[in-house]
């Protein structure tokens, strides 16, 4: 059989810790490979590798039966190895074709051509159905037609073998089966990709091939169709992973939230939310599904007080909430886990420690007369580490350097342990692997079990299903239908979300 | 390394590669650099007045660093340092000599008064900042000429008649202490200094002990994650730039009352605004980092004024040498960089 990519018994050592432990990788020509793993089991340290980013202390690479030493990138470049990083390399205020070509422009007399090299990218781009406008500026562009830039990238500097470091984690739904539909016609025509993810649905939907990595150890390499996502999932994990989360039928009480004909304007002063009504009870999680940019994202905003509300009232508990500045609000009893937990959730340069009080620290026992009292500050924070399996490695450690999973963990465990009757959970396990995702499902059952009140936003139908006791459907900034998540469809909930209307109002679900 | 050991080692690089950059300027021109650095080191400490003076220079200098210092922690350039000394100083010399009032309230209302002047002064582009986004370095830099120029049509108009400078100030304001004086063979050491230690202290403390200080490092660090928790952006950012502006104006106020004793008309700025930005960079915007760097600087501005007068070096070199050392320092950034390029190559 012919591989085009050979790694074999690589191993790479960091100060303290073994990242690749003898792993073997070996890919055909005309595959999609998928690297299945956690996150921090090594994954990215073995494409970086691959990569020319760092040197193996052990191991082969070959390439097409070749044995090379990649020593930095442009080696793995002319070798055609290609990278497509999750966290895209692009000049916003550069066009499309600047951006591709940058590094490697087509010149005469000393200027860029630029004439020549938009012909030569609508050339790629047509010949593998990457439709992309070649004027375009990055910062119009979406985050798909983005990841497509990154991608004719690669391909303008010859890639045979494109790497794909978790593409899908930053695109909707719809951009990811048409980053499917690419991912097909560039094997078509005769590429080989490495799949880097921990998704298994898309492992099972696109690739022929799966090696698997648990703490840096190579675990072995299957062909997807003799497995299924169980089996995978706890190869990847090492136990059993219970993809159904567990739980009671729920027991609504009290209105907790009410949103009555709420209307909420965007930054351009266009009303997102729209006259919008929503109810949650104590002890029901409700899961807004809605393809995003429905105004999910001005609907929490307003919720949490950093957004102001045109009409319409907010109740917290019978009281009206809406306009109050962000800490009344916090303080009313709402918790709420941010999308993006770099930018709203964590202060990446404090301690993970003093995070822990982000929103408590002027309260007493954490600080007195205007004095922070970091012991108790710091009691608080390994009680919550210790309680919320953070892994880290103390307290005193900058939220930065942990991982997404465990970053995650300490937002979710700072805003519980405040006990808010309303937590709401925006996108709350994006970019997360299996074994983190049902830690925080549990933890979100179990404050509804407590009887608070969950609201979860997630572009997850899976999650919305799976974890909702009751599903509102956002479209065009209203909510446009209720369903019961054990009736429903991801079909059915698809039709809802793209804003069909139901046959009939209210009950039955099979249209 | 750790963190904490290289951040005492890049500043330690930065001085010694400019010291070795000025060695090779000396040398090229055809002067001894040996004479030269002797020279500069005597000045600055070789006899006991020049090293009341270098403290004296060093009294204002911490207080400009802190000022930059503190507004950096909360993510604001405040240029502005330069304009609040002046209006501070000025403050500080008209309470001077307006009124003759018992010492243990002239002096602590002087030195108040120049705190709140230049806390005004920093406030406005606190507001423009938080109210309308106007970026505070242009505002600053603006704030800096309307102080330069009002301060001197005051001073001309207001507090002298048509002279270019104003009347010293009473005893009862003054920081100077015949006792310091003594101490260091007469130099103009006043009680400043120990009002600079002091601020350094509160800064330290208020930012690293202190709920507002939790709040204003955090939205320094990411304001949207601060606005998300609850705390008031807009306040803060007012709320640093009044603080940075009090330690500025208290800078204008060493000035005022301990160094000079009177307010003159300026020509042009006195630089010890500007400074503090390399003071406070070198520093690493940390209260105990401002002390020191405000030494170094102190003593090169002090000890430079020696090199003409034994080794013969020429002004314009002083100078420059100077400037080189603070080039390089400045440039740390570029150290830290190349520390971890080697970091990552040893590591990695």
């Amino acid at each position: 059989m012919d591989y085009v990519i050979e790694m074999l018994n690589i191993r790479k050592e960091f100060p303290g810790i073994v990242a690749n432990d003898n792993i073997t990788l070996q890919v055909r020509k005309g595959e999609i490979h998928a690297l299945l793993g956690e996150n921090g089991a090594g994954k990215s340290t073995l494409m970086n590798v691959l990569f020319g980013l760092y040197q193996p202390e052990q191991g082969e690479i070959r390439v097409k039966g070749k044995p090379v030493k990649i020593t930095n990138p442009n080696i793995a470049n002319d070798l055609g190895i290609g990278m497509v990083h999750q966290h895209f390399m692009l000049v916003d205020t550069f066009t499309v074709t600047e951006n591709i070509i940058l590094g490697k422009e087509i010149t005469s007399k000393g200027k860029i051509d630029i004439k020549k090299a938009e012909q030569e990218v609508r050339k790629i781009s047509d010949r593998y159905g990457l439709a992309v406008d070649p004027k375009a500026k990055i910062s119009d562009i979406s985050v798909g037609m983005q990841q497509r830039v990154e991608i004719l990238k690669t391909l303008y500097r010859g890639a045979d073998i494109l790497i794909f470091d978790e593409p899908t984690a930053v695109l909707t739904p719809q951009e990811i089966k048409e980053l499917i539909q690419i991912m097909k016609t560039l094997i078509a025509e005769g590429k080989s990709i490495i799949l880097i993810t921990h998704k298994l649905k898309e492992i099972m939907e696109v690739c022929d091939r799966v090696t698997v990595i648990r703490k840096g150890k190579g675990i072995g390499t299957l062909n997807v169709k003799d497995t299924n996502p169980n089996e995978l999932a706890s190869i990847m994990v090492g136990r059993e992973v219970v993809f159904k989360t567990e739980k009671k039928p729920s027991v609504p009480k009290q209105e907790v939230l009410e949103i009555i004909n709420l209307v909420v304007n965007d930054s351009r002063g266009v009303p997102v939310v729209n006259g919008l009504n929503l109810t949650v009870h104590a002890g029901e999680i409700v899961g807004i599904a809605g393809v995003d940019g429905n105004g999910q994202t001005e609907l929490i905003e307003a919720i949490t007080g950093l957004r102001k509300s045109e009409s319409g009232t907010i109740k917290l508990n019978g009281k009206e909430i809406q306009n109050m500045s962000p800490r009344k609000i916090t303080e009313a009893g709402v918790g709420h886990i941010p999308q993006d937990r770099h930018k709203h959730g964590l202060v990446l340069d404090f301690p993970i420690g003093e995070n822990m009080v982000l929103q408590t620290y002027h309260k007493k026992p954490f600080s007195k007369n205007g004095i922070l009292n970091f012991k108790e500050i710091y009691r608080k924070a390994r009680t919550l580490i210790s309680e919320f399996d953070v892994r880290t490695p103390s307290e005193y450690t900058l939220a930065r350097a942990l991982s997404g999973g465990n970053q995650q963990k300490a937002i979710i465990g700072r805003e519980v342990d405040r006990d808010p009757d309303l937590l709401i959970a925006a996108q709350p396990t994006r970019g997360l692997d299996v074994g983190a995702i049902e830690f925080i499902h549990k933890r979100l059952i179990e404050q509804r079990d407590n009887g608070k009140a969950v609201l979860l936003i997630s572009f997850e139908l899976d999650e919305i299903i799976n974890v909702s006791d009751r599903i509102a459907v956002i479209y065009e900034g209203k909510i446009i239908a209720i369903v019961d998540p054990k009736e429903t469809t991801e079909q059915e909930l698809g039709l809802l979300m793209a804003g069909s209307k139901r046959k009939e109002a209210g009950v039955g679900t099979n249209d | 390394m750790t963190k904490r050991l290289r951040n005492l080692f890049i500043p330690v690089i930065a001085v010694l590669l400019g010291i070795l950059s000025g060695t090779l300027i000396m040398i090229v021109s055809g002067y001894d650099p040996i004479a030269g650095f002797t020279s500069l080191w005597y000045g600055a400490f070789g006899d006991l007045y020049y090293t009341g003076e270098v403290i004296r220079q060093v009294t204002p200098y911490i207080l400009s660093g802190l000022a930059v210092a503190f507004a950096f922690r909360v993510g604001l350039f405040n240029i502005g340092v330069e304009g609040q000394l002046i209006v501070g100083w000025l403050a500080a010399v008209w309470i001077g000599v307006a009124f003759e009032l018992p010492k243990v309230i002239h002096l602590p209302l002087a030195i108040l008064t120049a705190a709140v002047a230049g806390a005004i002064w920093a406030f406005i582009p606190g507001l423009l900042k938080a109210k309308f986004r106007v970026h505070e370095v242009i505002v600053t830099i603006m704030m800096n000429y309307i102080a330069l120029h009002i301060t001197n049509y005051i001073i001309r108009t207001v507090l002298s008649e048509k002279s270019d400078k104003t009347k010293t100030i009473f005893e009862s304001a003054s920081l100077r202490s015949p006792f310091l004086e003594g101490l260091t063979d007469y130099s103009r050491l006043h009680w400043g200094i120990l009002i600079s230690l002091a601020c350094a202290f509160t800064m330290w403390f208020l930012l690293e002990k202190t709920t507002i200080g939790y709040e204003l490092r955090s939205v320094g660090f990411n304001h949207h994650a601060s606005q998300y928790a609850g705390m008031n952006v807009n306040r803060n950012i007012i709320l640093s730039m009044i603080i940075s502006g009090a330690f500025a104006g208290l800078a204008g106020a060493m000035e005022g009352l301990g160094t000079f004793g009177y307010a003159a008309v300026k020509g042009g700025f006195t630089g010890v605004g500007f400074d503090g930005i390399a003071v406070a960079l070198l520093g690493g915007n940390t209260a105990v980092g401002v002390i020191f760097s405000a030494l170094l600087f102190g003593a090169l501005k002090v000890g430079a004024l020696n090199m003409p007068l034994e080794s013969g070096i020429p002004n314009e070199l002083v100078d420059i040498i100077i400037a080189l050392i603070v080039f390089f320092v400045a440039s740390s950034y570029m150290i830290r960089w190349i520390i971890d390029r080697f970091n990552n190559k040893g590591v990695k």
